[in-house]
């Protein structure tokens, strides 16, 4: 494919799919590993009560009212989940699963009783969101990335994916040793001097971050897939969280780039005209890769006992 | 809120607890409606080895978490060295029970070691070839070097045990608390723990151990701690671990014979 | 509008609909009372976004063997199909794998949603307007819908039930303590399964009514609410059902009431409404009450942390403590006891005394097994043997000033 057709049509889609991808598994690894693995599903249900109620305080669809709106929802969200957790002595599946549907129907109710059919705005769309849109039409091939006036016209998704990301890395980055310990020996973490309830707070919060920057471009099927299945899949290849955290993002790389070439040309190959969803696609080749990964992956047997209580 | 406050120290209240490695004074901890720890008080002899027995669910573990701020008190004060516990972290080293930590994760026995150097490095410290060389000699003093490059999972549970004494060696505290060190070790294990705990004795540094053998407690230490949800007693071996002691934090659950031999053995 | 709803007067599909969404909510609340006790609810959002993919090629197979695509009965069959795959997966991850249950359900549930989403976007191209049945299914949609669809509803419902009531012995034993259940010779892998393919049935019977992705809360909200109101599993399991039933039944009812007001979502709402009353109000576990019970239980173990102290002549440090003393009448504000505050701490200390001697003592088993340090002795041995106690203790002793 030439520069000329691949710049404009797939390469901004392809990069804001990397970045939604990496900027989830990376905080993912930590989910998973500290049993947290559905905060993730629990946040990525109630972006849309999140920004079905931005809509209906500003009236307009905008990115930022609605990026803080599933911001705020998935804070109320974490909130509420603890809350129910502590206060009504519920198992914290359980106490989840109550907050994520009731804030989802809230949400569906909402839209439903709004007139959104004129603006952009639907179950559909938070869902699967819409990757194959974000294109760049102000570009004319390779040259264009040199070319000021072009990159002016790049997708906003892009720099606020690439933000999101780059914030992502440097809060792992950052609090790398902490959140190693602290995810290993909460115990010992608290006896170091780690706060280790703040520390969790701050992980869930930058998982929330990630999810709604992500969704915002990608909808919310990629970000749940890509908070399990890449760091699920990693564990399976390695028993060092170092190596882990690499073979994530290889991971979450690879689905966003195959899912998304799969989605655009596997229906072409097939002979049939249209493409299908890339979010659906990329979700599913992560799948795909863990199931490798769980049937051939040389470390996917347990070695050590669990945590007892 | 009050119960923080209370962990911190009240100003006043450090004079009275006096410089002990580690002081307790009116602590309770409740799950739920039952208190596992009822008003304790405790003073840890500096440079002793303690050993803190009681019968299974007496709370001798709850006790030391809720000392080291990890299980929040109903109320009490803690200090250490004669100065609030959050000023003192650096001097204290705790090993936790084996069986609290997931030992699936994905991580090296020399990466457990150097966990105990967090202090030392902080968040960004470059970590440098005499950290490494300090994990592998703690690791050599319990006799686990060879395993360094192990991962944790493969370990049995002797050898965790030892991994997670070489982590808390790494800290180079003046203060080590020990949580069930020997629950369910081989007995080279044990020999090799309690070697080391010696060796911290003879250092110069104070070791308090929760510790459910009785028929060890001789041997190995010159302090006790009695528990059953509230303090039995607290001393030397010689005038506080007696059949009278032991009768009263044990109640029915020890035979009579048992109680003779034990306190026999003291002499 | 709503009474009339309620009072089963909007015609027979609406009516179908109410008694079908009862039923529904009934065997979703009792089924998932055992994923509950189970510390399994999750799983069901893992079988319950498995479904999607079924529903697609079962809608496409229809369709390729000449057919409408948008037959109830086959694609509900698709749906327990795939669900069923998604549960094989979500067992074998977890038993084969160094996967936690949380990382599995997350993995099943988010490739198979996302295979079904690629499998929506074919079924779009395949034909205009055809596919318009399909979106209902991710949040139900009791509209336009055919008698004979809310017949199978109706009917679904009840059979589920039935099996429920088949199987709820061996299930009780199993979520309660899988263990024993083991050690009594029950299959337990067999009756998790049965467990699994019963939440598989509530999915596929509500997936018309609520949605697949509200479906878990149908199948997680009862049992949590009941369990607020009673300690006895057979009781959770029957309140859970209520629960349940009054949630189809009361929000099928408005929605049927008004326009613009989605099944799915607003039964949801009404359970949560249930659960949120629960969760505040409940005697014993809800929220008010263990608070004012936190908060008595604090202030007794200062009050009587405080006099042992002033019985033993030790400083008090804690502000609370103190000011609960001086409340009492027992201590003045600067900790020094009053003559009330002395009387109380010797007894307190005597009581310590009395109740050091029946921990001791093996005949007094039953009774030290009660010691939690704020028990008044009076209330655990007869008013012989605390003076029999006594003259062991011998007199009563000084209280320091």
């Amino acid at each position: 494919m030439s520069g000329e057709e691949f710049v404009p049509l797939s390469l901004t889609p392809l990069l804001i799919g990397i970045f939604a991808a990496v900027a989830c598994a990376l905080p993912g690894n930590f989910l998973v590993l500290r049993k947290q693995a559905l905060i993730g599903d629990a946040i990525s249900h109630v972006v849309l009560p999140g920004i079905v109620v931005a809509f209906l305080l500003t009236g307009v669809i905008s990115a930022w009212p609605m990026m803080l709106g599933a911001a705020g929802a998935a804070l109320v969200a974490v909130v509420m989940i603890e809350a129910i957790r502590r206060l009504g002595r519920i198992e914290p599946g359980a106490a989840m699963g109550v907050v994520f549907t009731t804030m989802f129907a809230g949400g569906v109710l909402l839209l439903e009783q709004t007139d959104t059919s004129s603006v952009h705005l639907d179950v559909e769309h938070a869902l699967y969101g819409n990757l194959e849109s974000l294109i760049w039409l102000d570009a004319t091939g390779w040259s264009s990335l040199l070319d000021a006036e072009a990159l002016a016209g790049l997708p906003v998704e892009l720099g606020r994916i690439a933000a999101t990301l780059i914030g992502v890395i440097a809060f792992i980055w950052l609090f790398w040793r902490p959140l190693k310990i602290s995810t290993f020996d909460e115990g010992f973490a608290r006896t170091m001097g780690i706060r280790t309830n703040v520390l969790g707070l701050a992980l869930v919060v930058v998982a929330a971050i990630a999810a709604v920057a992500a969704f915002d471009a990608v909808g919310s099927i990629i970000v749940i897939a890509m908070f399990i299945c890449p760091p699920a899949a990693a564990r399976m290849m390695t028993n060092q969280l170092e190596r882990q955290i690499g073979w994530s993002i290889v991971f979450a790389t690879t689905s966003a780039i195959v899912g998304y070439v799969f989605a655009g040309y596997g229906p072409l190959w097939l002979g049939a005209a249209d493409a299908v969803s890339a979010a659906g696609m990329i979700a599913t080749i992560s799948g795909v890769i863990l199931a490798v990964t769980a049937l051939f992956g040389p470390c996917r047997k347990r070695a050590g006992a669990p945590a007892q209580a | 809120m009050l119960e923080l406050a209370s962990v911190n120290g009240i100003a006043n209240a450090d004079e009275a607890l006096g410089d002990s490695p580690l002081a307790i004074r009116g602590l309770t901890v409740s799950y739920g409606q039952k208190p596992a720890v009822f008003s304790v008080d405790m003073t840890v002899q500096a440079g002793a080895m303690t050993a803190i027995i009681g019968p299974n669910g007496a709370g001798k573990s709850t006790m030391l978490k809720a000392a080291l701020g990890i299980v929040k008190p109903l109320s009490g004060q803690v200090t250490a060295f004669g100065k609030p516990l959050e000023d003192q972290r650096a001097r204290i080293a705790y090993v936790p029970q084996r069986a609290s930590v997931d030992w699936d994760f994905p991580t090296r026995v020399i990466d457990v070691v150097l966990m105990g150097l967090y202090r030392e490095l902080g968040l960004l410290g470059r970590l440098r070839g005499r950290h490494k060389a300090k994990a592998m000699e703690c690791l050599n003093r319990v006799g686990m070097r060879d395993f360094a490059d192990r991962q944790i999972g493969q370990l049995s549970g002797g050898q965790q045990q030892r991994v997670f004494l070489a982590r808390s060696l790494a800290q180079d505290a003046d203060l080590y608390l020990l949580d069930e060190p020997f629950a369910g070790v081989d007995a080279a294990t044990e020999k090799a723990i309690i070697a080391v705990l010696k060796s911290l004795k003879d250092a110069g540094k104070t070791v308090v151990v929760v510790h459910h053998d009785l028929a060890t407690v001789t041997d190995y230490f010159d302090h006790v701690f009695l528990i059953n949800t509230r303090k039995v007693a607290e001393g030397p071996v010689d005038t506080a671990f007696t059949a009278e002691t032991l009768q009263a934090a044990y109640g029915g659950r020890l035979a009579t014979a048992q109680i003779d031999q034990l306190s026999r053995a003291v002499g | 509008m709503l009474s009339d709803a309620l009072l089963l007067q909007l015609g027979y599909n609406a009516t179908l609909v109410a008694i079908g969404a009862a039923l529904l909510g009934v065997s979703a609340g009792v089924t998932g009372t055992f994923l509950f006790l189970r510390k399994r609810a999750l799983v069901s959002d893992a079988i319950s976004h498995a479904t999607l993919p079924g529903v697609c090629i079962a809608f496409m197979v229809m369709v390729a063997l000449g057919g409408d695509g948008r037959n109830l009965i086959g694609l509900l069959l698709g749906s327990a199909l795939s669900a069923w795959v998604g549960l094989l997966c979500l067992n074998w991850l977890t038993r084969h794998t160094r996967l936690a249950e949380d990382a599995a359900i997350g993995s099943v549930l988010s490739v198979f949603f996302g295979f079904g989403v690629v499998l929506l976007t074919v079924i779009q191209t395949m034909g205009v307007g055809r596919q318009a049945g399909l979106e209902g299914f991710l949040l139900g949609s009791t509209a336009g819908m055919l008698w004979a669809d809310a017949m199978i509803i109706a009917i679904g419902g009840g059979a589920t039930l039935l099996l429920i009531l088949l199987l709820r012995r061996p299930m009780t034993l199993v979520s309660f303590d899988p263990e024993y259940a083991a050690a009594r010779g029950l299959p337990v892998a067999r009756i998790d399964l049965a467990m699994m393919g019963l939440v598989m049935a509530v999915t596929v019977v509500g997936l018309k009514i609520v949605g697949l992705i509200l479906i878990v809360a149908l199948l997680i909200i009862p049992p949590v609410t009941a369990r607020f109101w009673t300690e006895r599993s057979d009781r959770v399991v029957l309140l859970s059902g209520l629960v349940g039933g009054v949630s189809g039944f009361v929000g099928a009812a408005i929605s049927a009431s008004a326009p613009n007001l989605p099944t799915g979502p607003i039964i949801v709402l009404v359970s949560f409404a249930l659960f949120a009353l629960s969760m505040l109000l409940a005697p014993n576990r809800g929220v008010l009450a263990a608070i004012l019970k936190h908060l008595r239980f604090q202030r007794r173990v200062h009050l009587r942390q405080g006099l042992l102290a002033l019985a033993q002549g030790q400083p008090i440090y804690e502000r609370l403590t103190l000011r609960l003393l001086s409340r009492a009448g027992f201590a003045r504000a600067d900790g020094v006891a009053t003559e009330l505050g002395r009387a109380r701490a010797a007894k307190a200390l005597r009581d310590e005394k009395r109740w050091e001697v029946v921990r001791a003592d093996q005949s007094h088993e039953a009774a030290a097994a009660l010691y939690d340090g704020l028990r008044d002795i009076e209330t655990v041995l007869t008013k012989d043997q605390i003076a029999d106690i006594d003259r062991r203790i011998g007199g009563p002793q000084e209280v320091p000033a």
